[in-house]
């Protein structure tokens, strides 16, 4: 496929999508002001109508801007994941990698640290030991042939940090409050002081999964191949790792764990664009944020004037899309 | 197939097909420049078992070598080596007389391109996709595509004859199509020195010959090639020089034509046969006749006849 025809079919689509979802989150609200006062507001036009003013500058344009931030980190995380464990299942919040980034979050905020400035290294952190756990487990014997094997692992280990963050919920209630955000992803009432404290953590994630991609390509022809044409798969698994650590730490940090994005999104960059990692990347940067932001706006809407949690957006989203990708007859192979 | 005659045993077939013979000094001179590459009481072991041991072997320039041999007599293991996926254990690889391990991959990846037996491909990925991998050595941060770059994949499509089946996902391809997409692919690293893992297996005898004859065209443009190879007759009709091996170590080295007897065979396989000449190519055809009756260099009376199996 050429540059042109990935722009064509995969990039320009893709950035409509994403500027008309951005659109959507700041016109759209559980609350009292609808699209006309939001349109308003972002027009310039509406300098007595503080109430819409504030929701719109204030709640929603920052909501936004996390959900983009989450929303590139997540997609790009899985797509790095899937090449890296070479298993089209390979999704950070299906693999306990979120549920790693959390854990060491409610384990921080309960030992008393702050969650903004703490969280993100905590998470990062939190997120490189579940990666390294669910990889360590695709490769005990056997697991390798069979990518539902690694979900299984996953879905353990995930079930097992659930419950540890659980304990720790019930054990300290004081902090139960902050820490009953950190099991369910949500970016409700998530600021820009949020969004700056992961900022860095979230582009070093990105220039490192940008850096690696080339190398992390080769390795989809096997790992001889890969060294015949000059990488070294051992490290080139370790920066992927590592960016993956950063991205979906940092991505839990600001919003928890949010489920499906890095299954979703891979998945459909792949029908667009065809199985070049860096490809899959470009777009995967853009409809990541897509997906996110749109799960957002919907959760807004369903149970008015309430909002739904966006982690049980994307699991209703997601789930289907699982169950469709694991039924199909054959799993791709990557 | 009146034509056929047996050879004898003992002395070298007197014919070797003179466009593939080593004959008599004729690579030496014309060698020059060329990247050379040998081992010295070079080790591999995988685990703690020595696969490939005390190894010297040297790659003849711009000519086809054969690696033969039983299963896991060590030929993959001393490919894998020379192509240093393999660290070796004792002894070392030189490439121009630097130990292989010495110098950076990349680098390496510029001499000596290889296919192993373990290379997959991702689904959707197409012929010229799968090409332009071979270009990864020449690009770097600072060197992305460039114009050299489509030049060599375009030349290696048109080696593999490749240009129709180019935008088509590999998964659609048949096997010797497959085949030759990879080979281009190694094909378009622009190596001096060439490695391919066992490129016939489980290829019919059509896939087969345009694989080998990719081959032989390759080291007529000046690579250098080693192929590992099960078919004994098939390795004598395309190869120059032919490493012999069994249990880590070479039996026998040499032009296919000179090395080639029933006793080697016997040696390698535990297998009695025939040596005959092929009429067409004057190369070595290895017929087998049975098993031998206790294997390994048993007396060397029964060479060239039928020994009646058991």
């Amino acid at each position: 496929m050429t540059l042109r025809k990935t722009l064509l079919r995969g990039l320009l689509p893709v950035s409509a999508v994403l500027l008309a979802v951005v659109a959507a989150s700041l016109l759209l609200g559980a609350g009292d002001v609808g699209p006309a006062r939001a349109a308003a507001v972002l027009l310039g036009g509406a300098d007595g109508d503080a109430d819409a003013r504030f929701t719109v500058l204030e709640l929603r344009l920052p909501r936004t801007a996390v959900a983009v931030a989450v929303g590139a980190a997540l997609g790009v995380a899985g797509a790095v994941l899937q090449a890296t464990a070479r298993n089209p299942l390979a999704e950070p919040g299906l693999l306990g990698v979120s549920a790693g980034a959390s854990f060491a979050v409610v384990l921080a905020i309960v030992l008393g640290a702050s969650a903004t400035t703490v969280g993100p290294y905590a998470a990062v952190l939190g997120a490189a030991a579940g990666c390294l756990l669910a990889l360590g487990a695709a490769r005990l014997r056997g697991a390798g042939d069979d990518p539902v094997r690694l979900v299984l692992a996953g879905a353990a280990f995930s079930g097992m940090v659930g419950a540890a963050s659980s304990v720790l919920l019930l054990v300290n209630q004081r902090a139960s409050d902050e820490i009953r955000f950190w099991t369910v992803g949500s970016v409700v009432g998530r600021g820009t002081d949020d969004l700056m404290a992961v900022l860095p953590v979230l582009l070093l994630g990105l220039a490192a999964a940008a850096a690696v991609s080339p190398a992390l390509s080769s390795l989809a022809l096997g790992d001889d191949v890969a060294t015949g044409l000059g990488h070294r798969p051992r490290r080139v698994r370790a920066v992927a790792v590592t960016s993956v650590a950063l991205l979906v730490g940092g991505a839990t940090a600001v919003a928890g764990p949010v489920a499906f994005v890095g299954l979703v999104v891979p998945f459909a960059a792949r029908a667009l664009v065809g199985p070049d990692l860096r490809r899959l990347l470009g777009v995967s940067v853009l409809l990541g944020p897509a997906v996110v932001l749109l799960a957002d706006v919907v959760s807004r809407l369903v149970v008015r004037p309430y909002e739904m949690p966006l982690g049980v957006m994307t699991a209703l989203f997601g789930a289907p899309v699982l169950v469709a990708v694991v039924r199909s007859s054959r799993l791709p192979s990557l | 197939m009146n034509a056929v005659t047996p050879a004898t045993a003992t002395a070298p077939a007197p014919v070797a097909a003179p466009e593939f013979g080593l004959g008599a000094g004729a690579g030496a001179e014309d060698a020059g420049g060329a990247h050379r590459l040998r081992t010295e009481a070079l080790t591999l072991a995988h685990g703690r078992t020595p696969v490939v041991r005390e190894l010297d072997v040297e790659l003849p320039p711009r000519r086809v070598t054969a690696i033969v041999g039983p299963n896991g007599c060590g030929k993959s293991t001393l490919l894998g080596g020379l192509a240093r996926l393999l660290e070796p254990r004792g002894g070392s690889v030189l490439l121009d007389g630097r130990a292989l391990s010495s110098v950076s991959t990349r680098e390496v990846a510029r001499v000596i391109g290889l296919l192993p037996q373990s290379a997959t491909a991702p689904d959707g990925l197409t012929v010229r996709d799968l090409v332009r991998y071979g270009r990864r050595p020449h690009q770097g941060l600072l060197r992305q595509w460039s114009r050299a770059d489509a030049e060599a994949v375009e030349a290696a499509l048109d080696a593999a004859d490749l240009h129709e089946l180019a935008d088509r996902p590999l998964e659609t391809l048949s096997g010797g199509q497959r085949q030759r997409a990879w080979i281009a692919m190694a094909v378009a690293q622009d190596t001096d020195i060439l490695m391919l893992d066992e490129p016939t297996s489980a290829l019919d005898i059509g896939h087969q010959l345009e694989v080998l004859e990719m081959v032989r065209s390759l080291a007529a443009r000046g690579r250098t090639v080693v192929l590992v190879l099960h078919d004994l007759t098939t390795a004598c009709r395309y190869a120059d020089h032919m490493l012999a091996m069994l249990d880590g170590r070479v039996v026998a080295q040499g032009a296919p034509a000179q090395i080639m007897t029933s006793a080697l065979v016997r040696t390698l396989y535990g297998v009695e046969s025939t040596i005959l000449t092929d009429p067409v190519h004057g190369t070595p055809v290895v017929c087998p006749t049975g098993l031998a009756a206790s294997p390994g260099p048993a007396a060397d009376g029964a060479n060239g006849t039928d020994s009646g199996g058991s």
